[in-house]
């Protein structure tokens, strides 16, 4: 959130116009509903529609490409490359992270709407990878979003991507996907971890 | 090219001429020079492309060297310049008034490793380090390893093979040993 003091510089007023389309809500639990087999359906049907995020933000993108083109076919599993992430329920990090796109990935992730997953891709989100001593990539996702499955290699062939989603689909059914319930708990956490990453923090605490 | 170097010479103050090939040449020129140099080669001796400009940290000298690589396409000729400046507040003239090409090598030397090239736009505008707080990450004296351990949460349980000696064990299990026995054995002796 952005607090306008009284020694406010000539672009404060911009981005106070900026704040406007920002809603300041935060994240909020959603609670399973009462009837399991009405809360079972739901994940049935949320386990065959993962739209994916098409942003691709790092290396592993472009074993993304393939998967999306007539070669993989991701869209016989019901899937299909979005271009907002308004449309989208999977978010993809594909391999590496730097400390540029991850302030991109957050505001990506935070405009999405429930429900929502993580998977990352590739050993970089696991522990760096061969970037672990960069000093412009983060080391570990798990510490900015909440990561729902781990893709390990570097980088994983299509058809391992494909078995991802399997498992994916298997922790969405059995209800135990919970990553934005997840980052709504623990939502200081993720903050506090965030911005001391992201020097140059120039938005909303929550957008979407 | 020979030519072309005396003719250089006679203007300027050169000196280190290393000729690698008939059409390479590498120079150094002064820091006050640079920017004459630059003109002279672009507007006499038809140097149309400016390839890159680098960056080389002598951290033992405290100095940067900066190197402007041209290229000449009419007869396929390199000149590389280079240009020592101070470590202590590295400043350098601008030339991306010769060619809008610069500020693009310029803005990032000024990211990377600090150096200022006063007049050239967007200057100041980082490419991907945006919000760096400390010593710029490309110089020497900046450890990576270290900045990483602290700002992004390593992963404990990371352990590193080396190659030759992992493939050597893996397929010549009973040579690797007695390799290792001799060398322990004669380290010991020496001592």
């Amino acid at each position: 959130m952005i607090t306008i003091g009284k020694d406010s510089k000539p672009d404060d007023k911009a981005k106070e116009l900026q704040n406007e389309f920002f809603c300041e809500a935060l994240p909020k639990e959603v609670a399973p509903i009462n009837s399991k087999i009405v809360q079972k359906f739901y994940n049935w049907a949320q386990a065959n529609s993962m739209w994916i995020l098409a942003f691709g933000t790092g290396c592993g993108s472009i074993e993304m490409r393939p998967l999306y083109t007539a070669r993989y076919d991701i869209s016989r599993y019901g899937m299909a490359p979005r271009p907002t992430p308004r449309q989208s329920s999977v978010f993809i990090i594909s391999g590496y992270a730097s400390v540029k796109t991850l302030k991109r990935i957050v505001r990506s992730y935070e405009q999405m709407q429930n429900p929502k997953f993580v998977i990352a891709l590739g050993s970089c989100t696991v522990n760096g990878g061969m970037y672990f001593d960069s000093y412009n990539t983060i080391n570990r996702l798990d510490q900015y979003l909440p990561v729902d499955l781990y893709i390990a290699g570097c980088m994983p062939r299509p058809e391992s991507l494909i078995a991802g989603f399997d498992k994916m689909r298997e922790i969405i059914k059995s209800g135990k996907a919970e990553g934005a319930n997840t980052y709504a708990k623990n939502f200081e956490w993720y903050k506090s971890n965030q911005k001391k990453v992201i020097k140059d923090w120039n938005m909303p605490d929550y957008n979407w | 090219m020979k030519e072309m170097i005396e003719r250089l010479g006679t203007k300027f103050n050169i000196k280190d001429i290393n000729e690698h090939k008939d059409n390479q040449v590498f120079l150094t020129a002064e820091k006050k020079d640079l920017e004459s140099v630059i003109l002279y080669l672009k507007e006499f001796e038809k140097y149309d492309h400016l390839t890159m400009i680098s960056c080389v940290d002598y951290i033992e000298d405290n100095k940067f060297q900066l190197t402007y690589l041209l290229r000449n396409y009419n007869n396929n000729a390199d000149t590389i310049i280079r240009v020592f400046i101070d470590r202590e507040n590295p400043t350098m003239t601008s030339i991306n008034e010769l060619w809008a090409g610069a500020r693009v090598y310029e803005r990032e030397l000024k990211e990377m490793f600090g150096i200022d090239f006063p007049g050239c736009p967007r200057v100041d505008d980082a490419f991907v380090l945006e919000g760096w707080e400390t010593i710029p990450p490309m110089r020497k004296d900046f450890d990576t390893k270290k900045y990483s351990e602290e700002t992004f949460f390593p992963r404990e349980g990371r352990s590193t093979l080396d190659p030759t000696e992992q493939m050597e064990k893996k397929m010549y299990p009973v040579e690797a040993e007695v390799k290792k026995s001799i060398t322990k054995e004669f380290r010991e002796n020496s001592k």
